[in-house]
């Protein structure tokens, strides 16, 4: 079988991708936040911060991915279920049945009147298990090479 | 309130041993000078002082209930209930604990055994096994019930390497979990008649229920769960097998507590099921087979764990026997003619656990001191184990029956039983009932026989002529306590039985026949050693003699062991049935497991179209209505253009990439649909899903083999043309239908209006996705982790065995 490799040295792509990453990391996270009152929120955030790392590693290639970023996405994954199970629990100190959600609007500094729902916690959980998850897939199989 | 927190104490009882199973690990990493096992002894002594005091109160004569709402929802609440039957139990599970417990501190050794493993399922266990016996709510005494089946299959297990002990371990868990359900399905059978999973409700509509047409259901369900934690036959089989377990194991979870879960769940549901003739047949039938079945195969046994086993066995079901002899006092008058059974059998519950746990113990110390439990190889260890040897002689003439130990008086009590069945003249006894006094004498010759065995094959006659593989002496005093305790015991219950008359005999008989008595009404309870020359003395002298005969010319009789061919034993049964389940089932998953995806997508696609093509053809569900379709624009024709052109790419395109792009464009077009229809986070979603999986399909691009269309067979390619076909027709036919048809009022009308409100979000699909469908997303985040690590270990596994090879 010939080898192929997906990644030539692409001056130009990696050079976009340096500027991009930050601009779809930065929306992702603003979507994940974003996501109780408008589009977004913790599935649509984690799947984008993801696309941004898949372009990182098209532009790039795993081993320099992995160096720039050395995490264990098996174990981001986990904690995401941990958090998402916690929020659950969480409900048992109030005495209502498991998941049960709240929210209030509380006056923070700088950011004036604001709305902070356990929801969020939740939808945290979600979005570090959809990074998790995307990233393991891809780069147990991007390895395989 | 000081009642309130008493009550509570109970609960904590019960789920002590779990607590403080979690500490353990701790405790053995933190101390590794010290035996763990001295920690753990405090747990059961303390309990035991608990349940003491209250026998030694009364309280159990007026019943404990306290319960906590575990699902109040589905009637399913953790009810601890106590009553004499429950103390009864409690008071064995703590006490021979905290005796087992102090054993096995000597038994295994800190340096080799892994102790925290050990007595972190013995306090499973025992939290387990409370939580069985003081449960009143049928499901979670379930619940309990099967943890008691987990600790001890990973008991037997416990010394894994050895390939007879997880053989073992695995048969004790097919057998009792398969009684578990069983007995599952019998309690769901009760629900349904009565409409409630609470024991003292349900026996409080025993009339309803005996008459209702699932009674008899219900009861073979729930028998079988007894029967094969109790190990009655056939089910006995994996009793002998858990011997595996370590001696302190075997006498504790099985001869003193664990498999005495069924006599306990037979006991307890007496006053619902006791009034029927099946009842009182298959109890006592199934157990007095057993107890001549289990003595019978006891003499031929050469491991003394072996003869303890099926001793076991057969002492399990004559107190099984007794509780359905005596299940017919109901129908009578004069009553405490025929209870004398159920007395007979909560004594000599009391009596086994006395006598079986001391020569469990006995045995266990043979074996650490002289390294075999071989009868074949061991003898004359009476001058080097004096002390264990009494211990001994205590033990097995208590168990053959003989005065003045504590097993004489409750084996007088069990022939009197018996011989009272004849007179009884109902459920036909007088024809099959002869069985009974028969198979009970016969089963008490041999039980005389191997209990002789056991003492003088081991202590007496001449000493080993070959070297035993340890120098034998005298076990160390820590040791020896337990045991002796046991065996002092058998000697005070033996002189003085009044000590448990009123005390807890006379509350458990009350628990297992509560109709029998009016309002402050007792029991009578009387035991004696001396009764005149009856019956039942003549019986016993019969025993001794025909025993000591038998005993004496074992080896000239022993023959007719070999009668019974090999091949038709319940062993090999459970072994062919096993090892061809195994094969049955390897042969029809490899049948549709080919390895091929394009197969099982075959197999899915097709299931789909056929099931919901006739389900859409027979119930006429098709419609077509345009009434609530939207104009068509030009964008919406552009995007379907677009599509479409995308699909026949995909479908005539000679080389995977091009593929793989085109498909790309149709899933983009779809999301501009999303857009088009104004569902943002839709479009999103599919947006990046898109992006993500393009790149994922061009990972996975190096990995495919080459794209070779032509050399396809026609049939090949006409049944992938029929499926697709099929899929794009049958799911056109859904879409189409379900938006021309309403059924039922829309549900969005409800998040729109509440998504705000009480999620407090605007959002809605978000709010659905935390919020109102927040169970969902949970689990779909699991699976999702699952499928990533599925994903992971599948492709790694494999790098690494390739690496191998």
């Amino acid at each position: 079988m010939k080898k192929t490799r997906l990644k030539t040295n692409d001056i130009i792509l990696q050079t976009i991708t340096k500027i991009v990453l930050f601009i779809i990391v930065t929306f992702s996270i603003y979507l994940f936040f974003a996501g109780h009152n408008a589009p977004g929120g913790g599935f649509i955030g984690g799947l984008m911060t993801s696309s941004a790392i898949v372009l990182l590693l098209i532009a790039y290639d795993i081993k320099t991915v992995k160096k720039l970023l050395p995490v264990n996405y098996i174990k981001i994954a986990a904690a995401g279920l941990f958090i998402a199970v916690m929020t659950g629990v969480g409900s048992f100190f109030f005495s209502v049945p498991f998941l049960t959600h709240t929210f209030g609007h509380f006056h923070l500094p700088i950011l004036g009147d604001t709305e902070l729902a356990t929801a969020v916690l939740f939808d945290l959980g979600v979005y570090l298990v959809v990074i998790g998850v995307t990233m393991t897939i891809i780069q147990t199989i991007g390895e395989t090479e | 309130m000081l009642g309130g927190f008493f009550m509570t104490f109970l609960h904590w009882a019960i789920l002590a041993p779990f607590l403080f199973a979690v500490l353990v690990p701790l405790i053995y990493k933190a101390t590794p000078r010290v035996h763990t096992g001295w920690f753990v002894l405090s747990l059961p002594v303390v309990l035991f002082i608990y349940f003491f005091q209250l026998l030694i109160n009364g309280k159990h004569k007026k019943t404990i209930i306290e319960t906590v709402e575990w699902i109040p929802s589905l009637g399913i609440n953790f009810t601890a209930y106590l009553d004499g039957l429950g103390l009864l139990f409690s008071l064995l599970i703590t006490g021979i604990g905290s005796l087992v417990v102090l054993y096995s501190i000597y038994y295994l050794s800190k340096e080799k055994e892994q102790l925290n493993t050990f007595y972190v399922y013995l306090l499973m266990f025992m939290g387990a096994m409370l939580g069985v016996v003081l449960s009143d709510n049928t499901i979670v005494l379930y619940t309990f019930w099967e943890i008691t089946s987990f600790s001890s299959f990973l008991l037997i297990g416990y010394w894994y390497h050895r390939e007879k002990s997880r053989y073992g371990a695995q048969k004790s868990m097919l057998i009792t979990v398969f009684g578990g359900l069983s007995m599952l399905g019998g309690f769901i059978f009760l629900y349904l008649i009565t409409g409630t999973f609470s024991i003292r409700e349900t026996i409080a509509q025993s009339e309803v229920i005996i008459t209702h047409d699932l009674f008899i259901p219900a009861m073979i369900l729930i028998l079988l769960g007894a029967f094969t934690k109790s190990a009655q036959f056939p089910f006995y089989i994996w009793l002998p097998d858990a011997m595996e377990a370590p001696t302190p194991v075997s006498a504790y979870l099985h001869s003193a507590t664990m498999v005495k879960a069924g006599i306990y769940l037979v006991a307890r549901l007496s006053p619902i099921f006791a009034y029927s003739a099946e009842w009182f047949w298959s109890l006592s039938l199934f157990g007095i087979f057993t107890l001549f079945w289990g003595s019978f195969n006891a003499v031929k046994q050469t491991d003394l764990k072996a003869i303890l086993a099926f001793s076991t066995v057969s002492q399990l079901g004559m107190i099984m026997s007794l509780l359905g002899v005596g299940a017919a006092a109901l129908h009578f008058e004069n009553f405490e003619y025929y209870t004398v059974a159920i007395l007979a059998s909560v004594f000599h519950l009391i009596n086994h656990a006395t006598f079986k746990g001391s020569l469990f113990m006995v045995v266990g110390i043979v074996d650490h001191e002289t390294g075999t439990r071989d009868i074949r190889k061991l003898g004359g260890l009476m001058s080097f184990m004096p002390i264990t040897f009494t211990i001994a002689i205590i033990g097995a003439f208590s168990m053959a029956g003989l005065p003045p130990f504590n097993g004489f008086l409750s084996k007088e009590m069990f022939f009197t039983s018996m011989l009272r069945v004849l007179e009884m003249g109902i459920f036909q006894a007088e024809t099959w009932g002869i069985l009974l006094p028969v198979l009970a004498w016969i089963g008490s010759v041999f039980t005389f026989i191997y209990s002789m065995v056991l003492v003088f094959k081991t202590f007496t006659g001449k000493q080993p002529r070959e070297k035993l593989p340890k120098e034998p002496h005298e076990a160390p005093i820590g040791m020896l306590i337990p045991p002796i305790i046991l065996a002092s015991l058998v000697i005070v219950f033996g002189f003085f039985p009044d000590l448990l008359a009123y005390t807890i005999i006379e509350p458990t008989m009350t628990s297992i026949l509560p109709s029998l008595l009016s309002e402050n009404a007792h029991f009578h309870v009387h035991i004696t050693m001396w009764h005149g020359f009856t019956p039942e003395l003549f019986m016993t002298i019969g025993v001794v003699t025909l025993g000591t005969i038998l005993f004496l010319t074992i080896s000239k009789w022993k023959k007719i062991y070999e009668l019974h061919p090999e091949k038709l034993t319940l062993n090999k049964f459970y072994d062919a049935s096993l090892s061809g389940l195994d094969y049955s089932s390897e042969r029809f998953t490899r049948f549709y497991m080919t390895g091929f995806i394009r197969d099982y997508l075959v197999f899915i696609f097709a299931f789909m179209i056929v099931l919901v093509g006739t389900s859409i053809a027979t119930t006429g569900a098709f419609s077509f209505n345009t009434e609530n379709v939207a104009p068509i624009g030009i964008y919406e024709i552009l995007l379907a253009i677009v599509m479409i052109a995308g699909t026949m790419t995909t479908l005539f395109s000679r080389s995977r990439l091009t593929a793989i792009i085109a498909l790309g464009s149709v899933g983009y077009s779809l999301s501009l649909f999303f857009v088009l229809f104004r569902a943002p986070d839709l479009a999103l979603t599919q947006l990046i899903i898109e992006t993500v999986s393009v790149a994922l399909f061009l990972l996975a691009f190096y990995h495919l083999p080459e794209l070779k269309r032509k050399e396809k067979k026609l049939r090949f390619r006409l049944v992938n043309f029929i499926i697709s076909l099929g899929v794009g027709v049958i799911v056109t036919l859904i879409a189409i239908s379900a938006n021309s048809e309403r059924v039922k009022e829309t549900i969005a009308t409800y998040f729109i209006e509440n998504s705000y409100k009480l999620g407090g979000g605007k959002n809605m699909v978000n709010v659905i996705l935390v919020d109102f469908r927040g169970f969902d997303t949970l689990f779909e985040i699991t699976v999702l982790g699952i499928a990533a690590l599925a994903i992971y270990s599948m492709i790694k596994l494999r790098l690494s065995r390739g690496e191998e090879g």
